[in-house]
């Protein structure tokens, strides 16, 4: 039992990191209607700039907020150069502009940071705590908080401020938001901006249970794509749920399926990526789809 | 003689093409044939993705996968079971298509946009599933697969046509790769100017009315899907003679991906650009590396880096640029640019070639 909660508690670590990847999926795919291929390799290119501050000598602590702010950039940036050219272009179009991004940040990488693998350092010591009979491991707990943090912090802005009614009016009927004054084009650079935010801060809390090198986050988006498809594409509530369950589900399969370890655990997340998209599309909180057909 | 001079022209750059091929391996050493069989071979597998992308309009990132398993399936049949190696390429085709007819089920009911997720796990997951069944894989260590020896026949008609040593091994393959990209390409080109083409081509413009024409939407999905794996599977089983060896890591991900840039680079929808994007696909790495290699102010460091960053760079950059500028690709802009010479030349605009879509960004 003792050992379950554990798998579990650590499940709900790694179900924040995913959760918060998948957040920044969801967040595009709100304003766009696209699913951000490139979402993880950006995650891994801000990881590398924090991990580039930091050896110049800067504390975590500050690294971090800097960092952020270097990718809230970065996402606006990208979205005015090479997103904003194909606004207009079928998703097939877009889908391929996002593989494209997502080759070329992680090329980028290694031609700047080099493929070596880094050891990425954490604030939160690796010593346990006792909670319920389960030990908890300081990182595990700090990686829960920042996460829920996170989580929190983008649910406030999107429903409790007027800019995130301004983005979410902006994704949900341009047009009528364009009529009323909401300057729907720098609406959508803004949710490109948070999205790359918020899947910087899950770079930067995987780095150090992974290691820091440029195919890092591979594995990481198909267990976000897993997430955000489980929890409703649209729904950002729904990407927090799914990352959770996503996050238990494979670590508990790692921990007790026999012959599901290491990198089988990945075929865990397709298989839940088939089983939703096979049995109900829509996801968890996802709205049905209606299809004139 | 009539229909020679009749034809349109550009059976004649078809005919040009064949047999500039055709005596490629006589003017390259051995080893180049073997490159170009590979460029070949690219050419084959990008032919079926652009069936499915650029005919059908869904979407695969996982057609790395789908070579995987044919290759997979030469190597068990020649390694295990001793079966002649000829025989097995359209064994690991068919094996492969009903793999695809099996995928493209469930990916009726997606969306380009969860298509595209799906397979892009799928290429992931592929070098994991396929170290598991061990006894048939052999795991890590994968299959060794011996170069073929060219029959007798082909091995005395090629020395008598060059008047020189007898066919290599590598020559062999490389014809091998040369039939089956001629005739897969005859076959494709017949399919998309006749009734299931049409068909593909109304569901990729317009899912509803293609369905309201009375255009079976959902058996000509999963079509392509079993037809596009097909050319995959021929692919597969052919780059695994080539290259002689089958692993796991043979099937990266970015081999998906390297293929997806060279179906939009070479020109999704039409029958010339697989061509282009084969030799795209397999000489950018090469040339981008040996060009780095050969520049003696680069310093050794940033050369070494170049060759793993430097594809990824140039396939990335490519893939944004050709999807903004020129979504039909280079044979879109080779068309394009000859209509314009052509109405230039003759002072009047005449109609160019009906085979592109007619808004490229209708792909």
């Amino acid at each position: 039992m003792q050992e379950f909660l554990q798998q579990v508690l650590s499940g709900i670590a790694s179900g924040g990191i995913y959760a918060s990847l998948a957040l920044a999926l969801v967040l595009i795919y709100n304003a766009m209607g696209l699913v951000n291929f490139a979402q993880g390799e950006m995650a891994m290119f801000a990881t590398f700039l924090a991990f580039t501050l930091i050896g110049h000598g800067l504390s975590y602590w500050i690294a971090l907020p800097i960092t952020i702010a270097l990718a809230f950039i970065g996402g606006i940036v990208i979205q005015r150069v090479v997103i904003r050219p194909v606004e207009r272009a079928p998703v097939l179009t877009l889908v391929i502009v996002t593989l494209g991004l997502a080759t070329l940040i992680n090329g980028l990488a290694g031609f700047l940071f080099g493929y070596l693998p880094q050891s990425f350092p954490s604030p939160f010591s690796v010593q346990t705590v006792n909670i319920l009979g389960a030990a908890a491991s300081y990182r595990d707990l700090g990686v829960i908080g920042v996460s829920a943090v996170v989580l929190v912090l983008v649910y406030l802005l999107l429903q409790r401020t007027t800019l995130g009614l301004a983005m979410r009016a902006a994704a949900f009927h341009p047009e009528a938001s364009r009529l009323l004054g909401v300057r729907v084009s720098w609406m959508l650079a803004l949710g490109w901006g948070l999205a790359s935010a918020v899947g910087a801060v899950s770079g930067i809390m995987v780095a150090p249970i992974l290691l820091l090198e440029p195919n890092m986050m591979q594995t990481v988006i198909i267990y976000a794509f897993a997430s955000a498809v489980l929890g409703g594409i649209e729904s950002p509530l729904g990407a927090v749920i799914g990352g959770l369950i996503v996050g238990v589900t494979v670590n508990l399969a790692g921990a007790y399926v026999p012959g599901v370890g290491g990198d089988l655990q990945l075929a865990v997340a397709f298989a839940i990526i088939i089983a939703v998209l096979v049995l109900r599309p829509s996801g968890l909180l996802g709205r049905r789809a209606v299809r004139r057909a | 003689m009539r229909f020679l001079t009749r034809a349109p022209r550009r059976y004649w750059v078809v005919a040009l093409v064949v047999i500039v091929f055709a005596g490629l391996p006589t003017q390259v050493t051995s080893f180049q044939s073997l490159e170009w069989a590979e460029v070949l071979i690219f050419a084959i597998v990008i032919m079926g993705l652009n069936l499915l992308v650029g005919y059908s309009g869904q979407i695969s990132l996982g057609h790395g996968a789908l070579m995987a398993a044919g290759a997979y399936t030469t190597a068990i049949l020649v390694h295990r079971y001793h079966i002649g190696y000829l025989a097995t390429v359209p064994i690991a085709g068919v094996l492969t298509g009903l793999l695809g007819f099996l995928i493209g089920i469930p990916a009726l009911r997606l969306s380009a946009l969860y298509l595209a997720l799906a397979t892009f796990a799928l290429a992931v997951i592929t070098p994991s599933l396929i170290k598991r069944p061990e006894n048939l894989t052999q795991g890590v260590q994968g299959i060794l697969l011996p170069p073929p020896d060219p029959p007798d026949w082909a091995s005395s008609l090629f020395a008598t046509v060059t008047g020189g040593p007898a066919m290599t091994s590598d020559q062999w393959l490389y014809y091998l790769c040369f039939a089956a990209a001629i005739i897969l390409f005859w076959v494709a080109w017949n399919i998309v100017r006749r009734r299931p083409g049409r068909a593909l081509i109304a569901i990729r413009d317009g899912e509803v009315a293609a369905a309201a024409s009375g255009v079976n939407v959902a058996g000509y999905k999963t079509l392509a899907f079993g037809l596009s794996a097909f050319y995959a599977g021929i692919a597969g089983s052919l780059y695994g003679l080539a290259t002689g060896f089958v692993s796991p890591d043979t099937f990266p991900l970015s081999l998906s991906f390297g293929l997806l840039v060279g179906a939009v680079i070479g020109g999704l929808g039409s029958i010339a650009g697989p061509l282009f994007g084969g030799i795209f696909t397999f000489w950018l790495p090469i040339m981008s590396s040996q060009f780095v290699q050969t520049q003696s102010w680069i310093p050794d460091q940033v050369a070494s880096v170049f060759r793993n960053a430097g594809p990824s760079v140039t396939y990335g950059a490519l893939l944004i640029l050709i999807m903004i500028f020129a979504p039909n690709g280079l044979a879109g802009l080779i068309l394009s640019g000859y209509a314009r010479l052509r109405s230039r030349l003759r002072g009047v605009g005449e109609r160019t070639t009906g085979q592109l879509p007619p808004d490229p960004q209708t792909v």
